[in-house]
């Protein structure tokens, strides 16, 4: 694998260009996210009606309605381009390191979006206080990141596999483990506060696994993508 | 056959010298008898998984089915073998700690570790095609392999464990009695023996199913 930055770049924006438009024509992963997530949400918060949780518990619903979201929509990218029989076209258009890195500031951007709709609600809704508010975004950031960054490469796996549904959340469940306990132990904090020490430990750990995981799909991406 | 005839002998030795002639010792009690079977366990499931690892790379690189045959039953191996380590834990824990599971790093750890590789085997089943089959599975077990790092390595560091450390890393000394040490050193040659045999068993089972199949597609 050779490294041209400057083609590269211009190769994955051209991508994720691409992509951010064939969603805003029919909306359909964006609209999977946000259905997803606001079904758990109204679900959650009609059970526990006016009562505050623990920070514990809704840190942990808080990542749980992330992550399942997540599933529900990030698998989209690639399945989409092999219904449409369009990888072909893809494959000689680019290489494939930016048709990855495309793909990934795709669902990183997705990610980010229901985020910024969800959390707020998920607050509201839950009557959550946030005694750190710049821990949470902090945490929220990274954890999107990783989030993205692990799911681009499984999506990719699952639509060489036939684009069997379950699969997606079967695969990406125990790779992104360390991220989910990394980022529910921020999140608890963040509403409920915590040692400076604790929350650095955990904010690196979350760091980390986001670099590892761009470059293992960086790495292995080429393997999957040409056969 | 005279290999699986001495490893029976050496295996009996190491269970009745485990119980009788190894002290109960540092504190555990007759609970830490089970360190004779627990930590070989492990160190087979950890050796089998790399192994599994070094052939999906393999198989990445050269692009033969053969590899991933290897692989496929390095996974497997170690799996079972981390069920055991698992398991073993699993009743040391109850007997030292007063509950069998309680979210301990180390029983995290390696509650995820299972669950990767029980993904590699539900992905495996998905897929038909042999060649496609091989080459997802093998990124599948790459990429998930980055991360065990966090899990195995890292986790159980950072995080506070009760789960004993066999290395003493401050003093660099070796916390063990010496005849426990013989006898774990041992177990340890007796696990990597049993696993070399299931492997060998197992490697040419899964080669003589291969040349049916292709025999049958003929």
């Amino acid at each position: 694998m050779e490294i041209k930055p400057l083609p590269w770049l211009k190769q994955s924006l051209a991508v994720w260009r691409k992509d951010l438009r064939i969603e805003f024509r029919t909306r359909y992963a964006y609209s999977a996210l946000i259905m997803f997530a606001i079904t758990t949400l109204v679900t959650v918060s009609f059970s526990v009606g006016g009562f505050a949780l623990d920070a514990d518990i809704s840190a942990a619903l808080l990542w749980i309605i992330l992550f399942f979201s997540a599933m529900a929509g990030l698998a989209r990218t690639f399945v989409h381009e092999e219904e449409a029989g369009t990888v072909t076209a893809l494959k000689m258009a680019a290489q494939p390191e930016p048709v990855l890195i495309g793909k990934y500031l795709f669902n990183v951007t997705l990610l980010s979006s229901l985020t910024v709709l969800v959390v707020p609600l998920f607050l509201v809704l839950l009557n959550q206080k946030v005694l750190l508010p710049g821990v949470l975004v902090a945490v929220l950031l990274l954890g999107c990141l990783g989030l993205a960054g692990a799911s681009t490469i499984l999506a990719a796996i699952v639509a060489k596999a036939g684009a069997k549904s379950s699969l997606m959340t079967v695969l990406a469940f125990p790779v992104l483990l360390p991220l989910l306990f990394a980022a529910i132990s921020a999140t608890r904090m963040a509403f409920a506060g915590g040692l400076p020490r604790a929350i650095t430990t955990d904010l690196l750990m979350l760091f980390f696994y986001d670099g590892t995981a761009v470059v293992a799909s960086l790495l292995l991406f080429e393997y999957v993508w040409n056969e | 056959m005279l290999g699986p005839l001495i490893l029976g002998v050496w295996m009996t030795g190491v269970i009745i010298a485990s119980f009788l002639y190894m002290p109960a010792t540092q504190g555990l009690g007759v609970m830490g008898r089970i360190i004779v079977y627990h930590v070989p366990a492990a160190w087979i499931a950890v050796l089998a998984y790399l192994m599994a690892m070094v052939n999906s790379l393999g198989y990445l690189r050269r692009g033969q089915l053969h590899l991933d045959r290897q692989a496929q039953v390095n996974a497997e191996l170690g799996t079972v073998f981390c069920l055991l380590a698992t398991v073993t834990g699993a009743i040391w824990s109850r007997g030292a700690w007063g509950q069998y599971w309680n979210w301990d790093p180390r029983q995290t750890s390696i509650a995820v570790l299972l669950m990767i590789y029980a993904a590699y085997f539900v992905l495996r089943s998905a897929i038909d095609d042999p060649d496609r089959k091989a080459r997802l599975s093998a990124v599948y077990a790459v990429l998930a392999f980055f991360t065990v790092p966090f899990l195995v390595f890292i986790v159980p560091r950072i995080y506070f464990s009760l789960h004993p450390d066999l290395i003493n890393l401050s003093d660099r000394s070796f916390n063990m009695d010496s005849r426990m040490l013989k006898v774990f050193l041992a177990s340890l040659a007796g696990f990597t023996g049993l696993y070399a045999w299931l492997y060998k068993i197992q490697i040419r089972l899964e080669n003589l199913l291969y040349r049916l199949e292709m025999k049958r597609s003929e």
